[in-house]
């Protein structure tokens, strides 16, 4: 099993580095890899903490803003407008960390959820953001001053190269002894408690570890698109990376991956297939259905929830484990 | 900067208004957790349901407000019925979270349903004739039908605090509340009961949305804004208590009001920095008792 996946995601980087010469867009892989990026943290938290955070927009857009601002108004170089973004992704998840974990279950999710709100409205009035129309034309400059990134491939791959990055922390942070405690926490939080873990200081760290990351991934966003727009602090942002995650799989490594593509094709690419459809069954409705992606989403939650809980990736990892476990019962 | 008694007393009106429809939604939602153990984050939508029905009505039908203020909510509730038997009864088993997560991707059908239909633009509802002058107190002009609004709003939140707290049928839902298996076991429905309970809970949410659409713009996204601050006057409350979520609903909206005209800037994040500040002096909320 170790050795597929490790093979597999061999295979996914050759094929990240090799995109761009096979015609892939790079931008828009670009813009997928941070939707990842920024799955893969929010799971880090849903997944193996088992907190359910519904305002994870604000770290994402909230730091989108901070980059662009940086860098655009303050003029700093590219990577310390990454570390600006990411640490005040950091911050805000220390401030709403502390007083989330007050309380348990749904009101973690309701509480997060309204300081996300809170922060929306912040964006929506404050100078700096630029209101309804974001801000715009943040350049991409050259990184440590030498690596000029106007340049789409090299953006690329300078992109691909922090993506990557920031996913091994996350996997060497589950898999660290703090990572361990984290899953015990999930599975069982009173017995985590009574062992003498300090559960609220973990989940704190876990919080803010998880909101640099999508700090890291809004930043990164900012940079590659040249923009920070309302759209990436709205609470929608917060559900989407909810959807990413559970139909990629809670609680597995490469679930957000599959998860985040998915969702960001099905967005971009719904029209296309409304009009395929549309082809196909000669039903005119299934033209419209490129301005009904909200629509198309709220049937995925519910077809996932209802049915499908264990999402794309968990699904094929239940079934390879039954099928070793199958194998290795002696007839 | 002067401020006028009138312009005063107006806004702590419209904070009422607002603050009625806190009320009305949170009583919702807490009823609903209570015995489903479900956020049904699907309130904004049905309140949102309940505002274009009526319109709906007006529109195609031609058919008046006093009507739909007692058909939208049954049409919602009909609704609301649909939703617990054919949907939520699979997960009262899962997680809570998963409770949430479903009512959300419900929230986002209803919406995009009726998005792709109307757009984002407001729909324009007039007032019905009756309550669309103005009384002159003296001291103030009073709107009648914002008047109305909390009158009516009043009455359903207290009838409901009634029932709950002070009738047999209420004592059947507290108990099942707090122990649904012993209720079964003493011969009362439960299913039924939470099926009623969540069809309830739509109904007054219609209803609020019925007695909105004069004041509040009425679109698809109308519901949307509103459950994430009711969510919050939720976490503020507390949702052990019914008299607790009807006085913290109408206490915001007060608050909210008066913030409009001190200092207006804040009045969209008010109710959220009263939570932030509750959550660190009482984590359980005004009313609450951790559950």
């Amino acid at each position: 099993m170790k050795k597929l996946s490790l093979a597999i995601y061999l295979l996914l980087l050759v094929a990240l580095i090799a995109a761009p010469f096979f015609g892939a867009y790079p931008v828009f892989v670009m813009k997928l890899m941070c939707f990842a990026l920024f799955a893969s943290a929010f799971n880090l938290l849903l997944g193996y903490t088992g907190l359910l955070s519904f305002g994870h927009a604000a770290f994402l857009g909230g730091s989108a803003y901070v980059a662009g601002h940086a860098i655009k108004v303050w003029g700093l170089t590219p990577e310390l407008g990454l570390l600006a973004g990411t640490l005040s992704g950091a911050f805000l998840g220390w401030v709403f960390g502390i007083l989330a974990i007050r309380r348990q279950g749904i009101y973690f999710a309701m509480i997060t959820l309204a300081l996300a709100q809170m922060m929306f409205f912040v964006a929506l009035q404050a100078k700096f953001t630029g209101g309804e129309d974001g801000l715009q034309g943040v350049p991409r400059g050259k990184l440590f001053g030498l690596i000029d990134l106007s340049n789409d491939l090299t953006m690329y791959y300078v992109a691909l190269v922090i993506v990557v990055a920031a996913f091994l922390l996350i996997v060497r942070t589950i898999h660290s002894p703090f990572g361990q405690v984290l899953k015990g926490i999930k599975e069982n939080e009173p017995r985590a408690l009574s062992l003498g873990y300090d559960v609220s200081r973990f989940k704190l760290l876990a919080f803010v570890i998880s909101a640099a990351l999508s700090g890291l991934a809004g930043s990164l966003k900012t940079l590659v698109l040249g923009f920070a727009t309302l759209s990436d602090v709205h609470w929608t942002a917060s559900g989407q990376v909810i959807l990413m995650t559970l139909v990629g799989g809670l609680g597995t490594l490469s679930g957000p991956l599959v998860g985040s593509a998915v969702v960001v094709l099905l967005e971009n690419k719904i029209g296309e297939l409304g009009n395929f459809l549309a082809r196909l069954t000669t039903v005119d409705w299934f033209n419209t259905l490129g301005e009904s992606v909200t629509m198309v989403t709220g049937l995925i939650f519910v077809i996932c929830v209802l049915a499908f809980r264990k999402g794309i990736m968990g699904e094929i990892i239940a079934f390879i484990e039954r099928r070793r476990a199958h194998r290795q019962t002696p007839h | 900067m002067t401020i006028s008694l009138p312009g005063l007393l107006s806004q702590l009106l419209l904070g009422l208004v607002n603050g009625s429809f806190y009320a009305i939604l949170s009583l919702g939602l807490a009823v609903i957790f209570g015995l489903l153990n479900v956020i049904n984050f699907a309130h904004g939508a049905l309140f949102m349901l309940g505002a274009v029905l009526t319109w709906m009505a007006m529109e195609y039908l031609g058919v008046n407000y006093w009507v739909m203020l007692i058909a939208a909510p049954i049409v919602v509730g009909a609704f609301g019925v649909l939703i617990e038997r054919l949907l939520l009864r699979w997960i009262y088993k899962l997680d809570h979270l998963y409770g949430l997560l479903l009512t959300l991707g419900l929230t986002l059908l209803i919406e995009g349903v009726f998005r792709s239909v109307y757009g984002v633009s407001g729909l324009q509802y007039d007032a019905p004739e009756a309550l669309s002058s103005a009384t002159d107190l003296g001291f103030m002009v009073l709107p009648n039908y914002r008047a109305w609004v909390v009158v009516a709003s009043l009455v359903v939140c207290f009838a409901t605090w009634y029932v709950i707290e002070k009738t047999r049928l209420g004592a059947y839902l507290r108990a099942g509340t707090e122990n649904p298996r012993l209720v079964e076991a003493f011969g009362v429905n439960v299913p039924l009961m939470i099926t009623l309970t969540y069809a309830f809970g739509a109904g007054l949410a219609a209803f609020a949305g019925v007695l909105a659409a004069p004041v509040i713009q009425v679109s698809p996204l109308m519901g949307q804004n509103l459950i994430i601050v009711v969510f919050a006057v939720v976490v503020i409350g507390g949702m052990g208590s019914i008299m607790g979520a009807i006085l913290t609903g109408l206490g915001l909206g007060v608050i909210e009001g008066f913030t409009k005209v001190f200092y207006p800037e804040a009045s969209s994040t008010v109710v959220f920095v009263i939570m932030v500040i509750v959550l660190l002096i009482r984590p359980a909320g005004l009313f609450g008792k951790e559950k």
